[in-house]
């Protein structure tokens, strides 16, 4: 451990000598570097991510066919949702991991560096083929994000490299996670103990299980798919034995824990971002760490409820409506903690505040309606509806994304050494709030009313509740063109940060380092009392 | 009681829907459609009451949220208190969410059991996905009404016109809900429905029976549904199977069991597919979408049987056909589904096994 830090303190010196352009980036392994890298590759393949969403919107502006036609609307779904999960919210918390794991645990950097490297960099060409199936011919797939078979069995050659893409994805992910469980085990200052992690830490190490567990079996899904695609395999093909409901089971025993792998680490943030603003302790962390933790266990038990309609036996309805039910308690743990520090703190609500309470608003709601769906009976009504649509954009962006937006905020003085401009930052949030509702919120009366998901024309009596969401969708698709330009404002000339800039921060990150953060984070580490 | 709810949080959390609320005249718009079986019924109340509890708790948690936020606010001078556990409070909000939710559950569970119970139907009709239409046959055996509708088969496509879907008509009351051939089904009777499809998922649901049930390829699933009132209801395909899947919908008229009878007659119920369809002679059936042999036949069987290629018999060609036919009409079946010498399982086509039987004994009758 202290040769390590020794020949980090060597290089300490020698700041200027790394490679400089293009290579600096290519070839860097210094855990910031690499944080940065993720966090803009996330971002674009939101832009990207969001254009696509954007073409649906336009689509299901008024009834009929206008804008194109019903093979490109699959395909913009079905790549929506792989580049908004794969390419945007995932590598975006894998960012904040990179930046604010060794700061935050007093290590100099992550413990696989070079390993570290490699898993950003095979991100680029995994999001490139995903982008290039649009035009080999057939287009991309055009079968939702859950590539349901057979479906995806029928496709063109723009699943296989799809599929292609998604096997890269885990890999990285797999390399990610294992990288980040060995920082956090091994790397800790000297009484740094595991209770003591800031919760983001605590959130992160089980989010990288969750990882390592899951991403192996969704590979075997779709390499299954590969095989009875091209080497006649029967998998999920009834006339040679095989089961299409297979698909699904292998396909959610990877999915449901994949949600609260962009849930956690958002947890993790708000759990970061709201105590500092109450300039008051978490409450209940040691429940916290608990709710989270059950929260992971849960979740791999659980993954039948997105199948009630596909014809499970009546007992495994029931147990899958108990279990899913079962996850509201250390949900709603979470929830009362979160208000419970707030409650008699001396609250301020700049924008990471109001990011974190936009969280906590929102995905509260998008919480009560997964209990809603968690029904068996009400689901069959409204399985695949847009009210589904609804429930989960509430989790994801409401939920995930806002919780990002907090700690992109939050750490932004830390990482660069400027201020972000406050102003514009509550604009965004506002805009970004009013729109997502405008969004979202109607979509719960047009799944309620039978509009099914996923249709790229709908009956007339959904078209003004669909125009409210287009008309917002536009605008939260603008409003995020905002946010680029507070980032690069305040990296360019944003006003210079304090070392601490938020009076209740309590992390070793804002203690302990300058602002902006050092190269390399803490050359000899801390010591924890 | 829960529309002005859902109207409040919508004007609450949404000023900007508020103009929305002028357009809501009716109610449908806001909640789940009027339910028109028991189970239907049963899903709205659950709903109803697990979204009311939701409200609730909701309410309470975001209150004290608030509360704090405007009370406790650092502008105003607040100073924080620095309480950070208190296991009595954490072990009060870890179990009493349990028991509120076994409250909900218990209610759940009943209506699982009764949603799932597809026992001693009065009538089973199987269904079956197809990229992209449905198709409907009504069972000989138990539950199949006393046999009046036996054997009627139905093909039910979309019948908006191209036209209004491109935007270059106006767009018809039922854009995109109509379709060629309704399934029709007596009132007050329990239909069981066998769901199964030809290609890849489909899903059938009409959100008024409460029914949605996926569609598997080569696996077959059952629901039920006993319908209060004679009237049409309409629902779509709810699991995306490709390209046209926002346009294979569902349409069900529910009509007095005596006009069923009627209806089933006209349509050649009671008799079996085949005689429903022998020569092409019951112009009713073939109006209603019943399966007419001469059309199947020409659609695939023609290409080669017409010509005679590849070793296939030439249609009405009583000495090639005379052999053939001695084998028995059911040899001939297994032929022309499974495939002989050149000739793929059911020609290489799509068609339903019925469909199939209906070419062929369109050809025999042909040939003698």
């Amino acid at each position: 451990m202290s040769a390590v830090i020794g020949h980090d303190h060597d290089h300490a010196h020698g700041h200027d000598h790394h490679p400089s352009g293009l290579m600096r980036w290519v070839k860097t392994t210094n855990h910031k570097d690499i944080g940065t890298m993720y966090l803009w590759f996330s971002f674009v393949m939101f832009l990207v991510g969001g254009f696509m969403a954007m073409v649906i919107r336009a689509e299901l502006f008024v009834p009929g066919l206008q804008v194109v036609n019903p093979e490109v609307f699959n395909q913009m779904t079905t790549l929506h949702g792989l580049i908004m999960v794969f390419g945007a919210i995932m590598p975006a918390f894998v960012g904040f991991a990179n930046w604010l794991i060794p700061m935050q645990i007093g290590a100099p950097d992550m413990a696989f560096p070079r390993m570290n490297n490699w898993s950003f960099w095979l991100l680029p060409p995994a999001a490139t083929l995903l982008v290039l199936s649009l035009f080999v011919p057939g287009g991309a797939p055009g079968v939702g994000w859950t590539l349901y078979a057979p479906l995806s069995v029928q496709q063109g050659m723009g699943m296989d490299l799809t599929i292609f893409a998604i096997h890269i994805l885990g890999m990285s992910s797999i390399m990610g996670s294992i990288n980040i469980v060995t920082t956090i085990l091994n790397l800790r200052a000297p009484g740094m103990t595991l209770m003591k992690m800031p919760l983001f830490v605590w959130t992160w190490l089980i989010t990288a299980y969750l990882l390592i567990a899951v991403m192996p079996v969704l590979a075997g899904a779709v390499t299954m798919v590969l095989t009875d695609r091209h080497f006649g395999t029967h998998f999920f093909n009834a006339a040679g034995g095989g089961d299409p409901v297979l698909f699904q089971h292998i396909f959610w025993f990877f999915g449901h824990p994949e949600v609260y792998i962009i849930a956690i680490p958002a947890f993790g943030v708000v759990s970061q971002v709201i105590p500092a603003f109450s300039r008051k302790p978490l409450f209940g962390y040691t429940s916290m760490v608990y709710a989270v933790a059950s929260i992971a266990i849960l979740s791999f038990l659980v993954w039948a409820h997105h199948m009630y309609t596909a014809g499970l036996p009546t007992t495994a309805q029931l147990y899958y409506m108990y279990a899913t039910m079962l996850i509201a308690v250390p949900t709603g743990v979470k929830v009362f903690n979160w208000v419970a520090t707030m409650w008699k703190g001396s609250l301020s609500f700049e924008t990471p505040m109001l990011f974190a309470l936009g969280f906590l608003f929102l995905f509260t709601l998008g919480g009560f309606t997964g209990l809603v769906l968690s029904v068996t009976p009400v689901d069959i009504q409204l399985h695949d509806t847009y009210y589904v649509v609804a429930h989960f954009h509430y989790v994801m962006v409401a939920g995930a994304l806002f919780s990002a937006f907090a700690g992109v905020y939050f750490w932004l003085p830390k990482w660069t050494g400027h201020m972000y401009n406050e102003t514009l930052g509550q604009w965004h949030f506002w805009l970004s709030f009013i729109f997502f509702n405008m969004i979202f919120f109607v979509q719960h009366f047009l799944g309620l009313a039978g509009m099914p998901r996923r249709i790229p024309d709908y009956a007339p009596q959904f078209t003004d509740f669909n125009m409210i969401s287009s008309i917002g969708a536009f605008g939260f698709g603008l409003s995020q063109l905002l946010f680029l330009y507070i980032v690069l404002k305040c990296i360019k000339s944003g006003e210079k940060a304090p070392d601490k800039p938020w009076e209740g921060a309590d992390s070793l990150e804002w203690t302990h380092l300058p602002t902006p953060a050092p190269y390399h984070s803490f050359e000899t580490p801390p010591v924890v009392k | 009681m829960i529309k002005t709810l859902l109207q409040v949080i919508g004007a609450g959390a949404l000023p900007v829907v508020v103009p929305a609320l002028a357009w809501a005249q009716d109610k449908a718009k806001w909640n789940l459609q009027e339910p028109h079986t028991e189970v239907a019924r049963q899903m709205y109340d659950l709903h109803t009451i697990v979204l009311i509890i939701c409200l609730v708790i909701f309410v309470g948690v975001f209150g004290m949220m608030f509360y704090s936020m405007y009370a406790h606010r650092k502008s105003i001078g607040h100073k924080a208190a620095h309480f950070h556990e208190n296991t009595t409070v954490e072990v009060i909000w870890t179990v009493v969410p349990f028991f509120i939710l076994i409250g909900m559950a218990i209610p759940a569970t009943q209506t699982v059991l009764s949603m799932r119970d597809a026992s001693s139907p009065d009538l089973t009709i199987k269904v079956t996905g197809y990229q992209w239409k449905w198709g409907y046959e009504y069972l000989k055996g138990e539950g199949d009404l006393s046999g009046v509708s036996d054997g009627i088969q139905l093909y039910s496509n979309l019948s908006t016109p191209r036209e209004q879907i491109y935007g270059k008509e106006p767009k018809g009351e039922h854009y995109l809900l109509e379709v060629d051939t309704p399934l029709v089904v007596p009132t007050g009777k329990k239909v069981r429905v066998l769901i199964t499809a030809n290609d890849v998922l489909h899903a059938w649901w009409v959100p008024a029976f409460g029914v949605k049930q996926d569609a598997v390829p080569g696996f077959i699933r059952d629901s039920w549904f006993k319908v209060d009132k004679p009237g049409t209801y309409r629902g779509q395909c709810a699991e995306l199977c490709g390209k046209e899947h926002g346009f294979m919908p569902i349409v069900v008229i529910a009509m007095e069991p005596a006009e069923f009878s009627a209806w089933a007659a006209k349509n050649g119920g009671g008799k079996g597919a085949a005689a429903a369809s022998a020569g092409g002679a019951t112009t009713a059936a073939v109006k209603s979408g019943a399966i007419d042999g001469k059309a199947a036949y020409e659609s695939v069987c023609a290409m080669c049987h017409t010509p005679g290629i590849a070793g296939a018999p030439k249609t009405g060609d009583k000495a090639a056909w005379k052999p053939r036919i001695a084998q028995g009409k059911e040899a001939l079946y297994n032929s022309a589904l499974h495939g002989k010498n050149a000739m793929p399982p059911k020609g290489g086509s799509t068609m339903s096994d019925a469909e199939v039987k209906a070419a062929v004994d369109y050809l025999v009758a042909a040939a003698k």
